[in-house]
């Protein structure tokens, strides 16, 4: 019993870390920038797709695949800002308009993706797929540690960023007062479009380190999607640490349940925390009042 | 004056529907109608809070499918006829709609649009572990025998559907053009400004989201009759929920008459394409209309005819003076 319990939770933290890369890019979106990038998830299944075409093609490895893509999708978060931007936020309609835009930009993707690729569920083959270490009686799948530990130290990368640089500060900045950091001679609109080129540069990652996890057909995406919102929200909308704390805890929950009641009630688990914390700590858990 | 043209215009609609089901006798019709006055009545529904005050709902299909799974629950325990399966349906979903709304409304716009998508996926949950209601298999529902005074249960489904087209764009239209209508548009303006004027937003807020979370009861209720197969995929399907955004969107959120045109519209091309191409390239269609219509035309098709027509009358009033 004691050691069915301790290998959910360990499950359940090599899981959270990976919800992490998930949720990183929304909690730079969502809780810092203000926009609600709802196609997030979606376009993590996308760099799902490239490692697994690169991967099936010249056998390179999903995890080097997703650092080589992110550059390009930082490019492709830049020009999605661009496009947010003269046509929502300049004159002011990102609230309806802005969740719709996105919206629909989640199903052009999710549906060009079954008519490339169909619905079968696609995998990547490496090397560390199928190994497990073990310590004492506890499993430590390498399917799974892989991700934990690319996942933590983007997460880690990406916090250090925001709190120590110029740009990251410009970041963190531009979402509490946008007027102060033009007065320091910082442009609001090239910040943000750098903000959400990171956003969407971290999707590339935790979309290969995903399909290492688990094989992937295009609608998986919207599993992510009240995962990823559950876990910013209980992290306190745009805190780096507090999305890891709060992955880590959707992570162990999921795991639990999963484990003691049956996979199938998993999707709820974040869904329900996720309410709950709306209802009565709209600021996060680990979110200041 | 207005008035009256809106009525007489009702009442051809339930006499077209019902001309309908004598001279059509191909079944086909029926089926695609009845989609497209479902997509109608969710469009109406959801334009009722998202395009009125700007809260946006993402969840619509979980509403859809609580009122589906109602009814099936209701025909299989007690055999209810359609019409009061069709009110409870409205009660629980309103009910859903008021919780919710109680819960987020009085948040940011985003979290309720996140609860809402959340709420779809723990109902999705709950009836996928529900075997009594078919769980993850699915359930099979009979038509019953009786279909009152049509010639088959598929002509009296499609009737029930016009009337409550009907319905759901009546009571949007009074909603918009009442004083609750003027409230709502005041909350999507400026709601601080609202509020400070004396505008009970909450309270409007809330009975907003209780009609169209009625209204989404409603539009699914008679849906397990209709296709009479059940599952959890076909009840939570992801059409239902982009169409719900993407009606009103395209046909306009700020008049009671845009996701009327918005749904006749789409509908009508989606079941075009659905019949004549493929299912997943309807869906494509769909997103790429939402996007195409967002960014550059917010207002929607019911603006640009409310555009075009004070156009006219500014040029008009030009050559007057």
């Amino acid at each position: 019993m004691t050691e069915l319990f301790i290998n959910a939770v360990v499950s359940g933290l090599l899981l959270g870390g990976f919800y992490a890369a998930v949720a990183l890019g929304l909690s730079i979106t969502f809780g810092q920038l203000d926009i609600v990038n709802i196609a997030h998830p979606t376009i993590v299944i996308f760099g799902a797709y490239i490692a697994y075409i690169l991967n099936e093609t010249f056998g390179l490895d999903p995890v080097l695949i997703g650092l080589v893509f992110a550059p390009v999708f930082y490019v492709l978060g830049m020009g999605l800002y661009r496009i947010y931007y003269y046509s929502f936020e300049r004159t002011g309609q990102e609230s309806l308009s802005g969740l719709a835009f996105f919206f629909g930009l989640m199903f052009i993707i999710e549906v060009c993706l079954i008519l490339t690729f169909g619905v079968d569920y696609r995998l990547v083959s490496a090397p560390y797929i199928g190994q497990t270490w073990k310590i004492g009686f506890v499993d430590f799948p390498l399917r799974m540690t892989v991700p934990f530990i690319v996942a933590v130290v983007v997460t880690l990368a990406v916090y250090f960023y925001m709190s120590k640089t110029f740009q990251g500060r410009a970041i963190m900045a531009v979402s509490q007062d946008r007027l102060a950091l033009q007065l320091m001679g910082a442009d609001p609109v090239k910040v943000k479009q750098s903000a959400l080129g990171i956003a969407i540069a971290t999707a590339a990652i935790a979309g290969a380190l995903l399909i290492i996890i688990q094989p992937i057909e295009p609608s998986v995406g919207r599993l992510f999607i009240g995962r990823a919102f559950a876990i910013v929200v209980l992290g306190g909308m745009g805190s780096i640490s507090g999305t890891l704390m709060a992955a880590l805890v959707i992570g162990v929950a999921e795991s639990l349940i999963s484990t003691f009641y049956g996979p199938s009630w998993a999707p709820a688990v974040s869904f329900g925390l996720l309410l709950l914390t709306l209802a009565f700590r709209p600021q996060g858990i680990f979110g200041r009042a | 004056m207005k008035i009256n043209g809106f009525w007489i215009g009702v009442l051809i609609v339930l006499a077209l529907g019902y001309a309908f089901t004598f001279f059509v006798d191909n079944e086909f019709y029926f089926f695609a109608v009845y989609v497209v006055l479902q997509g109608l009545i969710m469009a109406v529904a959801w334009n009722v809070l998202g395009g009125f005050t700007g809260y946006v709902n993402f969840g619509s299909a979980g509403f859809f499918a609580v009122g589906v799974y109602t009814s099936i629950a209701l025909n299989k325990a007690f055999a209810l006829p359609l019409p009061l399966i069709i009110v409870a349906s409205a009660c629980i979903c309103g009910l859903i709609g008021l919780g919710t709304g109680y819960l987020t409304l009085r948040l940011k716009g985003v979290y309720f649009a996140i609860a809402t998508l959340a709420m779809a996926i723990v109902f999705e949950t709950v009836a996928n572990n529900w075997e009594y209601v078919g769980g993850a298999a699915g359930t099979y529902v009979l038509q019953p025998e009786n279909s009152f005074f049509f010639d088959s249960y598929v002509e009296f489904l499609f009737m029930v559907m016009v009337i409550l087209a009907v319905f759901a764009t009546a009571l949007s239209r009074y909603l918009s053009i009442s004083k609750i209508g003027q409230g709502l548009a005041a909350i999507r303006d400026d709601e601080t400004a609202a509020e400070c004027m004396g505008v009970p937003t909450l309270r409007l807020k809330l009975i907003s989201a209780s009609i169209m979370g009625g209204l989404m009861g409603i539009a699914g209720a008679p849906f397990p009759f209709f296709i009479s197969f059940v599952d959890p995929l076909s009840a939570f399907s992801l059409l239902i929920a982009v169409n719900a955004i993407a009606m009103p969107m395209i046909g306009g959120t700020a008049y009671w008459y845009g996701p009327v045109i918005g749904a006749l519209l789409l509908g009508t091309i989606q079941e075009i394409t659905t019949v004549t191409i493929s299912s997943e390239l309807n869906l494509l269609v769909v997103g790429s209309l939402l996007v195409a219509f967002i960014t550059l035309a917010p207002q929607g098709i019911a603006g640009l005819i409310h555009d075009l027509k004070n156009g006219r009358q500014k040029a008009k009033d030009k050559s007057h003076g």
